[in-house]
């Protein structure tokens, strides 16, 4: 009762994973396997069927021997927004609202009690950033000891995804309100994934908070769903229009052009514009 | 940090504006939803009280602080520890999964005896006394008999107290035979002691350096300690600095190098003396360093423009002469270069030769103990033991060679060589292995030629496993007295794997042991009081952890309140008493063994008509390939490219593919000299044609079902190749050949 509502500042939580120094050495994956109670099979080499919230993508740039080059792309949910803020893919085609976009944080959240298994969502997500869960998750006698409480493990026939480790933004946003406050610190909220990298290759902040290291870095154009204005950043198939609030960055021009689909012979990336 | 979650929940929901703000209903309605479904099948993980403790990760020499996070009296999950020199913060998917190593199925839950034949996998359960003393007899047995020195120890790590441990029982005993595993460490010591006179850790200040020229070290593939060579990666990310790297087959490191240049295999050694050759030629060296520092430059000087002129170097590494002068006089001309060796994740030597030849590319361009260089890191020096009672058996045992012929008159510098083990287990006649302990190490599973290793292992009497896991190794011994893991036991460990700084962390326990384990150092102690005479005279302490306690000091208490010690600018090693040779200088020829940094080839096994191909392994962060296995979290990363079901594939230039009429995914029969495989074709342009690479890691037969029966062990397709001049395993591949399935 301190503060009216008046000050409500919308977020919009963000990552920027900077694939120059990105190693593929998958601790990202495994950070996100373990802070979110997620499953594991004794086969895990189907990967239509293997539940990886952050998956690595190894990307080759196709020429021969001696010019290959391999780059390695996380991709978590992109937490898209669409064109018009919450219009993400997914969202907009759940029949049950157990997806939802927050317009606080920019997080599309999944609500597996209310997930009936349909899997529109996962057709609809054009990143496969979800999984289904074809079974009961088991855990070998013992080792369910390991889970955390604060993410509910799921169940056989709801849809899971990355949540941008939504518990940690609540433990944090707990923390802060216990204080007396009633904003979070840039460093208060971060994924496991964000955390456990050891290149540092990802970061995670608050896209609308021009100050927080996200914004510097790819400089998101809001006259144009968010586009980069760093000519080194861009999104996964920017031009589905799906509005993603993770940003990739490299150096290398193939790497940014594997980024989305283009004509063989089609030119550059097409810069955007900068609006004074 | 330790905030009483109970007290702020509470206050939240006291609040009302708190409540309406606070997304806590939408996660209390998510989860009262789920209880009220109640799906019995699907655990609820209880809450509890959450804290975190600060520890060290042991699962490989890079020694991270992590932070575990507990709830009550679990542990649910680790993290990197925030402001620790090694990692600040990061951790590797292998130190992520720890938790599934603690609570997982591949544990040993209690001393086990085996009671088929060797690796039938039937055991009994028995007690910790019972199986204390079945070992303390059988060595009293041989020690009576007057043969202490047919008693082995392979540990995975050589230093801190627990290693000291090992080796100051055996020498109290009467056995030499105290074994490290085998690593790029063993070229590196050696390599060192020949050219400057001290036995000393390998220290490389990638932070500072401005050009990076790796000769194959996967230095973001597990070299050295990995999540510091990540962060290290990333800073020359920013920094722009140059790297380097030269090797077949473009791995992780290559590709995010500036340059990566393809070099026949085998061939890296002459590629450094080609180097070396231009450096000397032009005048591009550090001419004060040389003059002030180096001993043997004159006659190392007529060789190298002797021999190995760009033009010959070309023709043996495949580099075409003018990118050999162009990186001579680039590495020459940076500020701060850093040559460095070691191939993949550097678990394996390279020869002698090759490490020196690198080395010497340090000392020309005037590197060594400087910032960005290369140091001869000593090893922080706290423990001090009184000194070892030896009885008249000790002794006489400690007058025999070792087993492995290290320090003999062939290998009189070298300090460990394991692999030359199998082959001085002589079945003929009286065993000269009677017993073996193994701790930290799984030689069944990382032992080149692993099929040799084993029938050497089946003729030593005893076995015993001190392994925490059900490894290979473990299940292929007589007897397995379970340590507690890493996260259940108190342990000092000294610094990590290629630092220059000295750091000193403390592993302590996170949780009660979960199973009737025990300390490795107390079994030691047990064993020792269990002999009596001199060798229970030369422990004193009642308890590991006590003498650890007193090893330590004032450490102690220092590092039970911080975590870890650590000697942040740490100095270079003054100039004047950091060479120890006769001559007081960097040698570049020793005078004392006449080594000299040359290019002699090592001669793989196989012939070319018989196998056309060139078989090399690969390493990869998420693939496990030392005396820890992929956990299943680690299982998951596993591309299925190199892995699909039980099959693992091999890479191969699709040039290599047309000429053997192959097609991606096709199975194939991969043979050479010592085995053969199924295994499944998978094209890439990014490996050089003629070769073909497996990753190793894979191919266990123990831990759990998670791992076990995937893919193939690389070691039982390859043997050593012994370097005539160190003894090293200097083998970097085998000839082979692939053929329709
Ligand atoms: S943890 Fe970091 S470096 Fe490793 S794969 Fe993920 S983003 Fe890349
Ligand atoms: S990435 Fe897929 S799951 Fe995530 S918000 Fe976008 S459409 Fe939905
Ligand atoms: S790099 Fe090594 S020490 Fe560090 S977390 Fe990984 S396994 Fe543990």
């Amino acid at each position: 009762m301190k503060e009216g509502r008046t000050h409500k500042r919308f977020q919009k939580f963000g990552m920027v994973i900077d694939l120059d120094k990105c190693t593929g050495c998958g601790s990202c994956m495994v950070a996100c396997m373990a802070e979110n109670n997620v499953p594991f099979r004794k086969d895990e080499s189907n990967k239509l069927l293997s539940i990886t919230w952050m998956r690595v993508y190894k990307l080759t740039n196709g020429m021969p021997f001696p010019e290959t080059d391999v780059c390695y792309l996380p991709r978590p949910c992109m937490q898209c927004a669409g064109q018009h803020e919450g219009h993400s893919p997914c969202v907009s085609v759940c029949p049950a609202i157990a997806t939802d976009y927050s317009m606080e944080s920019g997080i599309v959240s999944q609500i597996y009690t209310r997930c009936f298994g349909c899997r529109y969502c996962m057709a609809s997500c054009p990143y496969h950033a979800r999984y289904f869960n074809w079974w009961d998750p088991i855990w070998p006698d013992g080792m369910e000891k390991y889970l955390s409480p604060n993410v509910s493990p799921r169940m056989r026939g709801v849809v899971e995804k990355c949540s941008f480790c939504f518990h940690r933004y609540q433990r944090a946003k707990d923390r802060a309100y216990m204080e007396g406050r009633r904003e979070l610190q840039e460093d208060e909220y971060q994924t496991a994934c964000t955390q456990a990298c050891p290149a540092g290759a990802i970061t995670f902040g608050d896209l609308n908070n021009p100050k927080h290291a996200v914004s510097e870095m790819v400089e998101p154009d809001p006259k144009h769903s968010g586009r980069p204005k760093n000519p080194n950043a861009f999104r996964l198939l920017e031009r589905l229009g799906t509005n993603p609030k993770v940003y990739y960055l490299s150096s290398r021009e193939w790497v940014r052009r594997a980024g989305d689909n283009y004509l063989k012979n089609e030119k550059k990336v097409k810069k955007p514009v900068h609006h004074g | 940090m330790k905030i009483g979650r109970r007290g702020f929940l509470s206050f939240v929901i006291g609040g009302a504006a708190g409540t309406a703000l606070s997304p806590l209903p939408w996660k209390l309605m998510d989860d009262s939803s789920i209880w009220t479904q109640m799906w019995p099948w699907t655990p609820v993980p209880e809450d509890g009280e959450a804290s975190y403790v600060n520890s060290v990760c042991t699962l490989c020499p890079g020694h991270c602080g992590i932070t575990v996070r507990k709830i009550d009296n679990r542990a649910v999950k680790i993290e990197g520890m925030k402001g620790h020199p090694v990692n600040n913060g990061g951790i590797c998917l292998l130190g992520l999964s720890g938790l599934q190593l603690l609570y997982g199925p591949m544990r040993v839950k209690t001393p086990l005896k085996r009671t088929g034949k060797r690796g039938q996998g039937q055991w009994e359960k028995i007690s910790w006394n019972d199986a204390v003393s079945e070992v303390v007899e059988k060595l009293r047995d041989i020690r009576s008999e007057g043969h202490p020195q047919t008693v082995g120890f392979i540990s995975g790590f050589d230093r801190g107290t627990v290693s000291r441990l090992f080796e100051r029982f055996l020498t109290a005993y009467g056995s030499p035979n105290f074994m490290r595993m085998p690593s790029v460490r063993d070229s590196y010591e050696l390599a060192q002691y020949l050219m400057q006179g001290v036995q000393a850790l390998p220290g490389f200040d990638f932070e500072n350096s401005d050009f990076v020229l790796s000769f194959g070290s996967g230095l973001i593939d597990g070299w050295g300690s990995p999540v510091r060579m990540s962060r290290v990666h990333s800073a020359w990310q920013s920094a722009g600095v140059k790297v380097i790297q030269i090797e077949p087959r473009l791995s992780n490191t290559a590709a995010k190098s500036d340059k990566w240049i393809p070099i026949n295999p085998g061939t890296e050694g002459a590629l450094a003396m080609g180097l070396a050759h231009v450096i000397v030629k032009e005048s591009l060296y550090d001419a004060d360093f040389i003059e002030n520092n180096v001993e043997g430059f004159f006659d190392w000087k007529n060789l190298v423009i002797d021999k190995y002129s760009p033009d010959t170097v070309a023709s043996i590494t495949g580099i075409d002469s003018r990118t050999i002068v162009v990186l001579a006089r680039g590495f020459a001309n940076a500020s701060k270069p850093l040559a460095v060796c070691g191939r993949g994740n550097g678990t394996t030597p390279v020869n002698i030769d090759e490490c020196m030849a690198v080395h010497a590319l340090n000392a020309l361009v005037g590197n060594i103990h400087k910032k960005g260089g290369v140091w001869a890191v000593s090893e922080p020096d706290y423990i001090n033991w009184p000194e070892i009672e030896m009885d008249a058996k000790a002794a006489a045992g400690m007058q025999h060679e070792r087993l492995d012929g290290a320090g003999s008159k062939t290998y009189p510098f070298t300090r460990y060589l394991l692999p030359r083990l199998p082959e001085t287990i002589d079945p003929g006649e009286k065993n000269p292995l009677q017993a073996l302990f193994v701790s930290g190490a799984n030689p069944l599973y990382t032992h080149p030629d692993t099929q040799a290793v084993r029938n050497a292992f089946d003729k030593i009497p005893l076995v015993v496993s001190f392994s925490s896991y059900m490894d290979e190794t473990a299940q292929n011994a007589d007897l397995i007295l379970p340590n507690h893991i890493y996260l259940e036991r108190y342990e000092e460990v000294p610094t990590p794997a290629g630092m220059i700084e000295p750091v000193i962390g403390l592993s302590r326990p996170v949780v009660e042991p979960q199973f009737n384990t025990r300390h490795v150092g107390d079994v030691i102690l047990q064993m020792a009081k269990g002999l009596g005479g001199s060798v229970a005279k030369t422990f004193p302490w009642d308890s590991y952890d006590s003498c650890l306690k007193e090893t330590l000091g004032d450490l102690w208490n220092y590092l039970i309140d911080k975590g870890f010690w650590s000697n942040t600018g740490a100095m270079p090693p003054f100039f004047g008493t950091s060479y120890e040779t006769a001559s007081g200088k960097f040698e570049l020829i020793n005078k004392d063994n006449g080594s000299i940094p040359q290019f002699k080839p090592v001669s793989i096994e196989g012939d070319e008509k018989d196998y056309p191909l060139l078989l090399i392994p690969y390493d990869s962060m998420r693939l496990a390939c030392g005396f820890i296995g992929d956990p299943p979290f680690v299982m998951k990363t596993v591309e299925d490219s190199i892995l699909k079901g039980k099959d693992v594939f091999v890479e191969l230039n699709p040039k290599t593919a047309r000429n053997q009429g192959l097609r991606e995914g096709q199975r194939v029969v991969l043979t050479t000299p010592k085995g053969k495989a199924e295994v499944k074709v998978h094209l890439f342009e990014g490996i050089m044609p003629g070769l073909v690479a497996l990753p190793r890691g894979l191919g266990h037969t123990g831990w759990d079902e998670y791992l076990a029966g995937k893919g193939i062990n690389f070691n039982t397709l390859i043997g050593p190749v012994e370097d005539p001049d160190s003894g090293l395993d200097a083998a970097w591949g085998i000839r082979a050949k692939l053929e329709k399935a």
